[in-house]
């Protein structure tokens, strides 16, 4: 048995989905016969970390400073084993610009893109390159923030002329948005955990939108709103190569006890990797745990399996 | 330090599909847990939030409220806690029409009906008339708690624009014509005709007494919510509708929340005995009764205290918040912005160029610590993107003050990005804009009052189906 302190809430968009993320950890930290501290993040973590002296800490939070490597940083400097992904992974991950130019490198297929900041189109008058961006890419295509992990932010422009406010909008969100060719077709994700032997890829969950024409934020989180289908029924060898894209960027990006690759399967049966999230949601409607589910894994397996590697990884992430 | 330990109940996906399988089809329609999440960081301690509908409730003598409980403990103690008949306390009927006297209202105890706030009435009054797919009219922008009561039982909203005189009751004949060419009656009109939520705005003289006639030619129910009436900074009070048609075919919902408390929440109906009778058995149904204690305390304070005191004190407050938002905005806003000048009640809705999206822009302002409710909230045909309400009743001048230059910030922000975008300068970018936004530009049919222009946007696929193409 462990004191192990759930880190989840925080001041990120995605609040409410880590509490929710965090609430089901401590149920089973608790069923698996651990000493739960509960800390929704903010001013006092540190003081309330070095009150509570946890062995570990489970780090249930999405988004801004707790999936980008702020607080896995804090951990570090504390000496505190922690859950998931280490500091560069994360920071890789959360951002989608970094993630799929890595992804171009190692031949990993993703959807072809172009990346701004603000500065660029204040400061060096980028906008004079839009023209020649949708001669580029066939619209519709998709305008999203950087860094933002849910689907907020992510606009369709369906003509070059709804690119400016799509643009706006994303750039509500992060300093930095991709504009990316759109990809129809359905909707996959993979999940990957490590165990003490090496990686293992879990079965593959098709989104299914039940009315939107977009699989958005409010649907990823709503009970009701999206059918999942896992194992996802697929063409012969696709669910395969799904799964070695998977482990493929969970490798690259150096993630580290588990993550949750978002794909898309086109007409053609291509794939194409759009992200990677290093601490997906852990939620009653969420992907990873239906993934484990299916693959025989149950929640408490999960979180304890996850919680294993934070400690195994411990005396290498303290330096 | 022991925490209880929960009972181990396992969750697991397959419990989510059964209880997917479980939820009544209406539960689809209950949306928007995005902007649920958006809203709660808007609760942290460190957000100004102007999204809120907050009555100030800190200036409430306590001494009052203690001497109010005092003698119910006194003199009512086993009344307060028993339950009570489901239309309500005569006493504190009598209260209710103290009140409507007051907006020049006369009513019987026998018309009314005690509620659990005014959100129950609208809950009743949707509940005993629509079936799915029945058409209810309502203003855009509508009152935001209105929409998920109108969503849970899958009405049919038609939403109409208005302008710095309340509804467009041209358009709303307009739409009730090609409504009936189509078949198709309205069951009520919902409208917030004083101080509306969120516009801000007043239905005229004019308007309301052609909105009566219509409904007593066209034998339509109209449900007037008058929430604010009471909360009026400037000029002089309009006849409520009800008073117009003598409660024909208007019903009346008031409330206690913001002329007293809405911690009590205490509300109430009056509607015509047929209507009544149905709305007394879907309240027994949905409570058997409204909070006895509530009732009392209602009833005490009304014999111990001047009401229309504390009601005075409340409007001195807010009339000076409400100026102090109106000054905030005048000098942090964008030219391109515009916004309501309400005489009374809570709220300011103000409109941004078409190419801003609200709901983008809280998340932005939400890193500045600064909150407001996104207009799409007030519609239920997904207008209003570029719109947001803004509270003035829930902060102090210097926090509202504040809270409008970070909002006046980001948007300045947005409208130079998008000027940048453009290849335009700031300040022409919201004369021109993008095919698909002019369109809905064109649509746009504001029309100037008294004061400044109340630009409401409609949306074509809502006019092609009250027109029955």
């Amino acid at each position: 048995m462990s004191r192990v302190a759930v880190l989840k809430g925080g001041r990120s968009l995605e609040r409410q989905v880590s509490l929710r993320s965090g609430a089901r950890v401590e149920d089973a930290l608790e069923r698996l016969g651990h000493d739960v501290v509960r800390i929704d993040v903010g001013l006092d973590l540190i003081r309330q970390l070095r009150s509570e002296e946890p062995d570990a800490a489970f780090v249930a939070l999405h988004g801004r400073d707790g999936e980008d490597g702020t607080v896995q940083e804090l951990l570090e400097i504390l000496g505190l084993p922690y859950t998931g992904s280490g500091v560069l992974a994360c920071s890789r991950a959360t951002d989608k610009v970094l993630t799929k130019r890595l992804m171009i490198e190692a031949g990993i297929p993703t959807p072809e893109f172009f990346a701004f900041t603000q500065t660029a189109f204040r400061e060096l008058r980028a906008a004079e390159t839009l023209p020649a961006i949708a001669e580029r890419l066939d619209f519709p295509i998709v305008v999203k923030p950087s860094s933002q992990g849910s689907a907020l932010g992510i606009k369709f422009a369906r003509t070059p002329d709804d690119v400016p406010a799509a643009l706006v909008a994303a750039f509500s969100y992060d300093g930095r948005v991709l504009l990316e060719r759109h990809v129809e077709g359905r909707d996959l994700a993979v999940s990957v955990l490590d165990a003490a032997t090496g990686a293992q890829t879990l079965s593959v969950v098709e989104a299914v939108p039940r009315q939107e024409d977009f699989y958005d934020f409010e649907a990823r989180y709503e009970i009701g709103r999206t059918n999942f289908v896992c194992p996802a029924e697929l063409p012969a060898g696709v669910t395969e190569r799904a799964q070695e894209l998977a482990l493929a960027c969970h490798t690259l990006l150096g993630c580290y006890g588990f993550s949750r690759v978002d794909l898309m399967l086109d007409d053609a049966d291509e794939l194409y990797v759009l992200e990677v999230n290093p601490i997906p949601g852990l939620t009653e409607t969420s992907l990873l745990p239906q993934a484990a589910e299916a693959s025989g894994i149950g929640f408490d397996e999960l979180v304890s399996r996850i919680l294993e590697r934070a400690f195994e990884r411990a005396p290498a992430a303290v330096r | 330090m022991s925490s209880p330990k929960k009972p181990p109940a396992r969750s697991t996906s397959r419990d989510l599909e059964r209880y997917a399988g479980l939820f009544a089809s209406r539960t689809r329609v209950m949306t928007s847990s995005a902007m649920r999440d958006l809203m709660a960081i808007t609760a942290r301690p460190d957000v100004i939030s102007l999204a809120g509908g907050l009555p100030d409730t800190s200036t409430f003598p306590p001494e009052t409220f203690a001497s109010v409980t005092a003698r119910i403990a006194r003199e009512s103690c086993a009344k307060a806690l028993q339950y009570g008949p489901t239309d309500g306390l005569e006493e504190t009927k009598d209260c209710i029409a103290e009140v409507m006297a007051a907006e020049g209202m006369h009513v019987d105890r026998a018309d009314t009906v005690v509620t659990t706030g005014g959100q129950q009435v609208i809950d009743l009054v949707t509940k005993i008339l629509i079936d799915p797919g029945d058409v209810i009219v309502a203003e855009g922008p509508t009152y935001p708690g209105a929409v998920p009561v109108f969503n849970a039982y899958q009405a049919d909203v038609v939403q109409i624009d208005m302008d710095a005189d309340g509804m467009r009751v041209d358009l709303l004949e307009e739409t009730l014509d090609s409504l009936e060419r189509d078949g198709r009656r309205p069951k009520f009109i919902y409208t917030v005709p004083t101080f509306q939520n969120p516009a801000g705005v007043t239905m005229s003289l004019p308007r309301r007494r052609r909105l009566v006639e219509v409904a007593n030619r066209r034998e339509l129910l109209v449900l007037e919510d008058n929430p604010y009436g009471l909360l009026r900074y400037e000029g002089e009070p309009l006849p409520p509708l009800y008073a117009l048609d003598g409660g024909v075919f208007v019903m009346y919902l008031g409330t206690f929340s913001k002329i007293l408390s809405p911690g009590i929440r205490l509300g109430w109906v009056v509607a015509p005995p047929p209507v009544l009778e149905k709305i007394n058995l879907g309240k027994q149904e949905a409570d058997l009764c409204t909070s006895t204690l509530s009732q009392l305390m209602v009833q005490a304070y009304f014999e111990q205290a001047n009401w229309n005191d504390y009601v005075c004190s409340l409007t001195d407050i807010y009339r000076a918040r409400r100026d102090a938002l109106l000054g905030a905005l005048a000098e942090h806003f964008p030219p391109e912005a515009e916004w309501t000048r309400p005489a009374g009640g809570l709220f300011i809705w103000a409109t941004l160029p078409s190419y801003i999206d609200t709901n983008d822009l809280l998340a932005r302002a939400l890193r500045d610590d600064v909150a407001f409710v996104p207009g799409a909230a007030a519609f239920l045909d997904g207008r209003g993107h570029s719109s947001m309400r803004l509270n003035f009743s829930g902060a102090e001048e210097d926090r509202l003050r504040e809270g409008v230059r970070r909002i006046g910030e980001v948007i300045k922000e947005q409208v130079a990005l998008y000027g940048t975008l453009t290849g335009r300068p700031a300040g022409t970018a919201g004369q021109q804009q993008p095919e698909s936004e002019r369109e809905r530009e064109d649509d746009r049919k504001g029309e100037t009052g008294g004061g400044r222009l109340v630009e409401l946007p409609r949306r074509r696929a809502a006019r092609r189906r009250a027109g029955g193409a």
